[in-house]
C-alpha cells in the first residue's frame, strides 16, 4: 500500500498561506491512518511478530495476573470473568465508558483498578506501574483488530465535548494546540519525528524511547509537556475527557495493542 | 521467547519536540509573578517590525546560530529547515529560513521572533518574547519568555547573515 510519505510542494505551500483552520475540533482527519502506517518497516515487522514485540511480555504477565488468586482470598478476575479470550473481547474497543457508581467516565485502566479494589479487596496500583499496565495489556490484547467503537451513552456527551475543546485550546509556552499538530500538520516532520494523527489506537503500547510498556496518559503528558504545558495530574478528568475525545477521533480504526511506537 | 527489549540507537533518533524530558522536575525554576507583563511595550512596534534592539546593543551571530541550532532553546530546526548542513533532521511545518535576511529586514525579524501574532493571530509559530495570552504553562516556564532580549538580538543577528538563496533555485546575480 503507498504510503502517506510525499507532500507535494504546492501544496504545502498553500496550506501554509491559509494556516490552522478555526475551530480545528472538527478539523480531525477523515482519512484515519494509524501510527503503525507511518513507521520504518522494521517497527511494523516488530509489531506484527508477537514474538519479536516486547509489549508481549507484559501480556504475559498480565495473563499470570489475570489467573493468580489475590492475597485477601478473594477470587481472580478469571474466577468472576472466566477465561479472558471470551469474557473480555471488545471490551478495550468500547472504553472510556459510563461508570454507572462513581457516575463519571472511567477508562479501561481505572476500570481494572476499580475491580481490584473493590471486589478483590487489593490497593489502588499506582499509574504506569508494571502490574496495572500489563493487565490492561492483557485484556487490551482480547479486541485485538477490533473496530475502536465508543458507546454512544449520552451521559459522556459533556466529557468528550470537554475533551475536543482540550484538543483544540492552545496551551503552554509554546501555545500549540493537540490539532495544530495532528489535524492540521499530521504527516510533516516535527525535527526526528513523524507527526502521527495521534490515534489511541495501540494502548498500552512499548516505546523504543521509553524502553518500556506505558499507559496513553504518558503519552499525552508527553506531549503537555512538550508544548511546555503543566501536565494535568495522574489521573485527572481532564485526561479521560481527551481519551474519550480521542477515541470517537479514532473510530473505526482497529485496536493494536500491544503496539510498537518509535 | 519474545525478543528482549529493543535498545538505544533507534530511539534516540527519533527525540524530538515531545521527547524533551523533565521541564516540569526543574527545581526552583522561574515562577509566576516574577516578570508579568509583556516584555515588550506595544509601542516598540512601528508597522511589521520592532525598530530598536531589545537589549540597546547589536547581538552575536555566532551566539544566534547556535540557539537556533539548539533544539531544546531555540526549537527552531523542529519545524523549519535552513542552512545547516550538519544538523539532519530538520522540520517541515515553516517555511525554509534559508535567505530569510535577504528577504526581511532585521526589524522585521526582530517582531516575528518576539510575537509573530501580531501579523498572524493564527500563527503557529509560537511567540518568543511575550508573556500574555498563554495559557496552562508549564511550571518550569512561567513568567520568563522563550528566549531572553539577549538571546533575540542574537537570533536576530544570525538570520539578518542568511543572505543566501536556497541551492537549488540560486540564480548567478545576489538578490
Ligand atoms: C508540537 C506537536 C505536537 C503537539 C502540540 C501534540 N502532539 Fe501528540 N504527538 C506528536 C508527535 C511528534 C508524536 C509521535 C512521537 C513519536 O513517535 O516520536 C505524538 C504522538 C501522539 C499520540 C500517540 C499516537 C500513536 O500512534 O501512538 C497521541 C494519542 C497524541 N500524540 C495525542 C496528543 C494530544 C491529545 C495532544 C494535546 C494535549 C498532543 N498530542 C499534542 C506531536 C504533538
Ligand atoms: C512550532 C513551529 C515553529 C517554531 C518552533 C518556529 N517557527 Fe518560525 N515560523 C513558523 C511558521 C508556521 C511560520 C510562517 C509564518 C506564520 O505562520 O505566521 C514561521 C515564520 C518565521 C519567520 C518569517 C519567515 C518569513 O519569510 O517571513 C522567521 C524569520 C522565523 N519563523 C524564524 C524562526 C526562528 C529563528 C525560530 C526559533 C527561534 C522559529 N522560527 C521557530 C513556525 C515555527
Amino acid at each position: 500500500m503507498p504510503r502517506r510519505s510525499t507532500v507535494k510542494p504546492l501544496a504545502l505551500v498553500a496550506c501554509l498561506l491559509c494556516g490552522p483552520p478555526a475551530g480545528a475540533g472538527d478539523g480531525a482527519p477523515v482519512d484515519r491512518r494509524s501510527g503503525f502506517d507511518q513507521m520504518s518497516p522494521e517497527l511494523r515487522a516488530m509489531q506484527r511478530d508477537d514474538t519479536a514485540n516486547p509489549g508481549m511480555l507484559a501480556v504475559a504477565d498480565g495473563a499470570e495476573l489475570w489467573g493468580r488468586p489475590p492475597a485477601s482470598g478473594k477470587p481472580s478476575c478469571a474466577g468472576c470473568h472466566g477465561t479472558a479470550e471470551a469474557g473480555m473481547r471488545g471490551v478495550a474497543a468500547r472504553y472510556p465508558a459510563w461508570d454507572e457508581r462513581t457516575h463519571r467516565p472511567i477508562d479501561l485502566q481505572g476500570r481494572i483498578d476499580q475491580c481490584r479494589r473493590e471486589r478483590q479487596g487489593g490497593e489502588p496500583l499506582p499509574h504506569e506501574s508494571p502490574d496495572i499496565l500489563a493487565l490492561t495489556a492483557f485484556v487490551s490484547l482480547q479486541s485485538r483488530g477490533l473496530p475502536i467503537a465508543p458507546p454512544g451513552d449520552t451521559r459522556l456527551e459533556p466529557a468528550r465535548a470537554a475533551g475536543r475543546a482540550l484538543f483544540a485550546r492552545r496551551m503552554g509556552q509554546l501555545g500549540l494546540s493537540c490539532a495544530i499538530c495532528h489535524d492540521d500538520h499530521w504527516g510533516r516532520r516535527l525535527g526526528s519525528a513523524t507527526i502521527p494523527q495521534g490515534h489511541p489506537t495501540g494502548y498500552p503500547l512499548y516505546r523504543l524511547e521509553w524502553q518500556a510498556l506505558g499507559s496513553l496518559q504518558r503519552r499525552l503528558r508527553n506531549c503537555l509537556t512538550g508544548m511546555r504545558a503543566e501536565p494535568f495530574p495522574d489521573g485527572a478528568p481532564d485526561y479521560t475527557a481527551l481519551e474519550l475525545y480521542l477515541a470517537t477521533r479514532a473510530a473505526p480504526l482497529p485496536v493494536e495493542t500491544p503496539a510498537i511506537r518509535p | 521467547m519474545p525478543a528482549g527489549p529493543v535498545s538505544g540507537p533507534v530511539a534516540s533518533l527519533v527525540a524530538g519536540l515531545v521527547a524533551i524530558p523533565l521541564v516540569t522536575s526543574i527545581p526552583g525554576a522561574a515562577r509566576a509573578g516574577e516578570a508579568v507583563g509583556p516584555p515588550v511595550r506595544p509601542d516598540a512596534i512601528v508597522g511589521d517590525a520592532i525598530p530598536e534592539s531589545l537589549t540597546g546593543h547589536p547581538g552575536d551571530p555566532a551566539r544566534g546560530r547556535r540557539i537556533v541550532a539548539d533544539r531544546t532553546r531555540g526549537l527552531c530546526l523542529l519545524c523549519h529547515a535552513g542552512p545547516f548542513p550538519e544538523e539532519r533532521f530538520q522540520g517541515n511545518l515553516a517555511p525554509d529560513l534559508t535567505g530569510v535576511g535577504a528577504r526581511r529586514s532585521a526589524e522585521a525579524l526582530r517582531l516575528r521572533l518576539v510575537d509573530g501574532r501580531v501579523l498572524n493571530p493564527d500563527t503557529i509559530m509560537p511567540s518568543y518574547y511575550s508573556l500574555t495570552n498563554l495559557d496552562r504553562v508549564g511550571r518550569a516556564w512561567q513568567g520568563r519568555p522563550i528566549l531572553d532580549a539577549g538571546e533575540i538580538e542574537d537570533v536576530v543577528a544570525f538570520l539578518a547573515t542568511l543572505r543566501e538563496p536556497a541551492t537549488e533555485a540560486k540564480p548567478k546575480e545576489s538578490p
